[in-house]
């Protein structure tokens, strides 16, 4: 079996389980009983679920009757965006629009797309700037436009951080915006929360997608936190146990271990970013001493971008030929997404930026992460160069 | 000394059995799965959903299996534009072609084997049933006669054969099937793939109809140019073809007549009988030798036509860059656009294409 990467800087995909997350977990399983049960077998399961669940509130800022658990960030952002969508028509039906911008994460991308093909919806791009922010005048502009002006606008979804390039949106003011002109507000926290402190009554959004498996909790347990006087139409239909907006019996033990890891990470969080930063700092001095010519997407290192993230163009290279060189080195980074095939595609988040497909596709995105050390940072600064000489070599090869 | 060697792995039993025997020679081997065909059918800018999404799959478990890495590269527009592209033009140009050597020559040995090299590997593994001799480095035929693939190999330089593992040529395929049950390889029982596999319905005919633009009615007549009937476009017919040819009266002996021509410019298809097949002297270029050096006289050989086809004794000749192959004996359907193959015993000497024939 080929070696697992001992070089971990891929945390924004899926960061490396907290050891009280596991122990919870894995004392939650040992145990039995349906949160739903009425005996004392679903009792005590139930009250894993109620305890976990204000921690998670507490953690988010939000009351624990607003957290809606689901598998994850792709159910609670598709509850969101479908949901609120369908709800706010049917109050309205000249409220069709979604505004959102185009760096979105597929699973509110998608969502908007399949909105628009099957439901009519007009979906609306925010332009973001060549670090990829969305500035709260173009979300003005755009919700006072079209038909109806924001009448028509059926809700507005703004990631808090992009998962590719690090940048924190000013979610406060944008959401702000929104209620202005009378427009919901989603927001998809999954990579903030891991990193920043991300407070859902501060932010004044209406409903917010996190999950646990970025903060170092286990893979297929999330929440939207969703303000009470949100009622979005469910998208699974069942038992109702969420606040009859989202069904499926509640996994105890996952959101025992979501819990933890919610609590841990917070409590390290401000200690964790500073040490988390400087060392990305130190990689992007030494991806740029190695290579000189390549160029950090996104804002500037600072409170405009997420501590763990580092995301550069290789010119002249293919990023999924410099994953292979890394990868065989024994580290792990992402090129971005990629189909179910395998294949990697150009990232929409830099096409979105301005930039061209060929620098899109000669992107790398470091991510680093609870577990990243110093001797990390130095292994990639100590192969990025030979790798980077060979994938152009590669490219050039390519073109005949 | 291990080789760092890219297996590229379709997602079949042969390609999966090859990598894990690369790796058993103490070979460093990555896999790599080719997708070829864009089809764009998700929200996503510029997706791919691969038409082969469970041949990547198949693949990818296969890596698993064996334990080496595994990657999915992208080739979809060499692809396209090399195998595809010219499949098209040289239909319509009223040859011939063979796309699978085509891939082979421009894809598998070139684009993947170049991109290879340049990341730091020294060798393409694939699951060709073909032998690279050990001492002189030249392509022979597999020891299974039935499933040899020293023809769609044939086009490959010398260069290109130095950097190409072949580990199954010394093995029948009823064994190779074995073996990889044996090792666990979960698509030890997958089909043979044998069409055209950009070509998903097997029809031909009708790809080639939807990629030139539509029918094109023409002519068919016979070697005085008497009008016999008609088709709907010269680029769908086979020299030597004898079906499908719905002629309006059968010939004045009742004997079958057969495709002995295709002019595209005048859309026209010549038929005849099948003794106007026989040819003897072919005329074939871009001659690629592998075998021996470009030969200064002529030599006495024998020469493979078409995949699976007979082989032939002739003498071959090489005049400037052209080859003239005259055959002992006359052979049948020979289409230009094929790949002449030249052997010695199993060895293949050289290569070049059919362009004409007579």
């Amino acid at each position: 079996m080929s070696t697992c990467p001992v070089i971990y800087l891929d945390h924004a995909a899926t960061t490396p389980m907290l050891p009280e997350s596991i122990a919870a977990m894995t004392e939650e399983l040992a145990q039995f009983g349906n949160p739903s049960s009425l005996h004392n077998a679903g009792r005590r399961a139930r009250r894993v679920v109620e305890e976990s669940r204000e921690q998670i509130a507490e953690v988010f800022g939000a009351r624990a009757s607003e957290v809606i658990f689901t598998s994850g960030g792709t159910e609670a952002d598709n509850l969101a965006v479908k949901g609120m969508f369908w709800a706010r028509r049917a109050g309205d039906p000249r409220r069709t629009r979604v505004l959102t911008t185009a760096v979105e994460h597929h699973a509110v991308l998608d969502s908007v797309h399949w909105l628009a093909d099957a439901e009519g919806a007009t979906p609306q791009w925010l332009p973001v700037d060549d670090c990829g922010l969305v500035h709260a005048d173009s979300l003005r502009a755009a919700l006072a436009a079209g038909p109806d002006g924001a009448d028509s606008a059926a809700l507005v979804s703004i990631m808090w951080a992009n998962n590719e390039v690090g940048a924190v949106h000013p979610v406060a003011a944008l959401a702000a915006v929104a209620h202005e002109l009378g427009v919901p507000f989603h927001t998809d926290a999954v990579q903030a929360a891991a990193q920043l402190p991300v407070d859902f009554a501060a932010s004044g959004v209406d409903a917010m997608t996190v999950t646990a498996h970025k903060l170092g909790g286990p893979v297929g347990v999330g929440a939207l936190i969703l303000g009470r006087a949100v009622a979005p139409v469910p998208v699974l239909h069942g038992g109702g146990q969420e606040r009859d907006v989202r069904s499926g019996t509640l996994d105890a033990p996952a959101i025992r271990a979501f819990a933890v890891a919610a609590v841990t990470s917070a409590r390290r969080r401000a200690a964790e970013a500073v040490r988390v930063a400087a060392l990305r700092d130190d990689l992007i001095r030494q991806v740029l001493r190695a290579v000189p010519d390549a160029v950090l997407n996104g804002p500037p290192p600072g409170p405009g971008r997420l501590p763990g993230n580092a995301h550069f163009s290789f010119p002249g290279c293919e990023g999924d030929a410099l994953l292979l060189l890394l990868d065989a080195r024994g580290i792990a980074c992402s090129t971005g997404s990629a189909c179910t095939a395998g294949v990697a595609e150009p990232s929409h988040v830099l096409l979105a930026m301005g930039a061209d497909e060929a620098r899109a596709r000669g992107s790398l995105r470091f991510s680093l992460g609870h577990t990243t050390t110093q001797a990390d940072v130095d292994a990639l600064g100590g192969c990025i160069g030979e790798a980077v000489t060979r994938a152009r070599r590669a490219a050039g090869s390519a073109a005949r | 000394m291990g080789l760092k060697v890219l297996a590229a792995m379709s997602g079949g039993v042969d390609s999966a059995t090859a990598a894990a025997r690369a790796v058993d020679a103490g070979h460093e081997v990555t896999g790599v799965h080719l997708a070829l065909s864009s089809n764009p059918q998700s929200y996503r800018t510029g997706a791919r959903g691969c038409c082969t999404l469970e041949d990547a799959r198949d693949a990818r478990r296969a890596a698993d299996v064996i334990g080496i890495p595994f990657y999915v590269w992208d080739l979809a527009e060499r692809f396209k534009q090399d195998v595809v592209d010219d499949f098209v033009a040289e239909y319509a140009a009223g040859r011939t072609p063979n796309p699978c050597l085509r891939c082979n020559e421009k894809i598998k040995f070139e684009a993947v084997l170049d991109r290879a090299l340049a990341l730091g590997f020294d060798a393409v593994c694939t699951g060709h049933y073909a032998r690279i001799d050990e001492a002189d480095g030249t392509l022979r035929r597999a020891v299974d006669d039935g499933k040899d693939q020293s023809y769609v190999l044939a086009v490959l330089t010398r260069d290109q054969i130095a950097h190409a593992i072949f580990p199954l040529g010394d093995t029948p395929k009823a064994k190779v099937r074995a073996e990889a049950a044996q090792r666990g390889l979960l698509v030890a029982d997958k089909p043979d793939s044998h069409d055209v596999c950009f070509i998903a319905d097997g029809d031909t005919q009708g790809f080639l109809a939807r990629q030139l633009g539509g029918a094109v009615p023409g002519k068919i007549v016979d070697s005085d140019g008497a009008v016999l009937g008609s088709h709907e476009g010269a680029f769908g017919f086979t020299v030597g073809q004898r079906k499908g040819l719905r002629l309006d009266r059968p010939a004045p002996d009742g004997n079958p007549r057969y495709v002995l021509s295709i002019e595209p410019v005048s859309n026209t298809v010549t038929v005849g009988p099948a003794a106007a097949l026989e040819v003897s002297e072919i005329t074939a270029i871009r001659p690629v030798w592998t075998g021996c050096p470009a030969p200064s006289s002529p030599v006495e050989c024998s020469v493979q036509l078409r995949a699976h086809g007979e082989v032939h004794t002739c003498t071959a000749e090489l005049t400037d860059d052209e080859l003239l192959i005259r055959l002992h004996a006359p052979a049948r359907a020979v289409a230009a656009g094929q790949a002449a193959v030249l052997y010695e015993g199993d060895t293949v000497l050289g290569s070049a294409t059919i362009s004409a024939a007579s």
